[in-house]
């Protein structure tokens, strides 16, 4: 009996895989960019309302903000365009300031995380804090959004100043769970060690830059004339 | 041997219920248990996937003869990943709580294996009319099984059903439920159901073959 013929299978070339990776890559790029185009402009709009809400849920006395930056020498000056991670004098009802929220980013576990905190001037500490961004592990990381003895260190955190108000008295670190004994610790997480350790290292950069520049201009800065953002 | 013909409709259907991909095929388990924790969640994440299983099992299917088959896995989940992305942008233009509440689950559709598996296993094969049926019948069976596990969840775990409450003051909520663990048991509750309907029927259809049996002997 004669053995079966082989089956000879078509060998695909080199030009027809060009085109057909090349060309559902360039379909993919120019598909991606135009729903970026078409729907970014009502992100944004997301995003600053997102952001107004939780301006108002770290610190609830707020009736207007005024987005501040540094200039070349350090001063308070305000905004003249947003930034990535904008920093915000905060106005009560009266047009009293009531304190400042700052946006600051680190690396977590999976990727950045953006936190939102507000600092208090009349405590000196940090009063507030809400994650605006993170991937990290659901379950694991994003504990740093939900676990109550974890929020409970910003109802208060020490962040003053040294006497020449140059820089933070005591570094904010986190410190493992349970083991927290100063003001200025945060009581960090088991299981999600790497996300809670962000926070603190973004708590302690974005602080150590903002704090001596606010404590030193805020009380006596002029917001822009105009209407204040709601 | 003549192959069984498949009518559209059953290649809508097999997916609700037959080969419901959660369910029967316990594919996509990842945000089955992780995102189901309120209906809305649920509804949010298997509208999502169905419209990337559509798009990806629509795309495939008009480029079946241009795609070879040693670049097809590569660009098939090139394909599926520009409709994550855009469904990503969509979602975040709509509602960014809503992005917030879905989490990294958005981008990990990506490697959600149902997608990638009805566009290698039928896709591929088959004209784009009865891709997107099979799409569309997977999608609403997927979307329907995290809606079951969704309700459970926030009724039990929330005492709510879209955010609306259900019981008195002294309700006392099973916290459980809303934590990941309570996906696990949402789903094992809910296939303990199916299972048990799906013996119920095969019973009854055996029986009916006996009986059709011996009516003809």
């Amino acid at each position: 009996m004669n053995a079966p013929a082989p089956i000879e299978q078509k060998r695909t070339s080199v030009w027809e895989m060009y085109r057909s990776i090349v060309g559902i890559g360039a379909f993919c790029a120019l598909l991606i960019v135009s729903v970026y185009q078409g729907t970014a402009g009502r992100i944004a709009d997301n995003k600053a309302r997102f952001l107004s809400n939780a301006i108002a849920q770290v610190l609830p006395d707020v009736q207007s903000t005024v987005e501040v930056s540094l200039d070349a020498n350090g001063v308070l000056v305000a905004a003249t365009e947003p930034a990535s991670l904008p920093a915000f004098l905060a106005y009560g009802e009266d047009g009293e300031l009531v304190g400042a929220v700052i946006t600051a980013q680190a690396m977590g576990y999976a990727d950045n995380v953006t936190v939102l905190y507000s600092y208090s001037f009349d405590l000196q500490a940090i009063v507030g804090f809400m994650v605006l961004e993170t991937k990290e592990t659901p379950g694991l990381g994003d504990k740093v959004e939900t676990e109550p003895h974890f929020l409970a260190n910003f109802e208060a955190l020490d962040a003053r100043l040294n006497e020449e108000g140059t820089a933070l008295a005591n570094a904010i670190v986190t410190v493992k769970q349970g083991e927290k004994t100063e003001p200025w610790q945060i009581d960090g997480i088991t299981g999600a060690t790497i996300t809670s350790e962000a926070i603190g290292v973004i708590m302690h950069q974005g602080s150590s830059y903002w704090l001596p520049a606010l404590e030193r201009d805020a009380r006596s800065f002029q917001p822009p004339s105009g209407p204040l953002d709601e | 041997m003549a192959l069984k013909q498949v009518s559209s409709t059953d290649e809508f259907i097999k997916g609700l219920w037959r080969d419901n991909p959660v369910f029967i095929h316990m594919l996509g388990l990842c945000p089955a248990l992780a995102v189901s924790n309120t209906a809305i969640n649920a509804l949010a994440m298997g509208a999502a996937t169905t419209f990337v299983l559509l798009m990806a099992g629509l795309s495939v299917s008009l480029l079946r003869n241009f795609i070879p088959r040693e670049a097809r896995i590569v660009s098939y989940i090139c394909i599926i990943a520009t409709f994550v992305t855009c469904v990503d942008y969509a979602i975040m233009a709509i509602s960014i709580e809503l992005h917030r509440a879905l989490g990294a689950f958005i981008a990990l559709i990506v490697v959600n294996c149902l997608i990638l598996g009805r566009s290698e296993a039928f896709a591929s094969k088959h004209n784009p009319g009865r891709a997107l049926l099979d799409a569309l019948g997977m999608g609403v069976g997927f979307t329907g099984a995290l809606f079951f596990i969704g309700v459970m969840r926030e009724v039990l775990g929330s005492g709510t059903l879209f955010g609306v409450g259900l019981f008195p003051d002294g309700f006392q909520t099973w916290t459980v439920m809303v934590l990941p663990s309570g996906g696990f048991f949402a789903m094992a509750i809910w296939l303990l159901v199916v299972n048990w309907i799906r013996q119920r029927q095969a019973d009854a259809e055996k029986q009916a073959v006996e009986q059709a049996g011996k009516a003809a002997s």
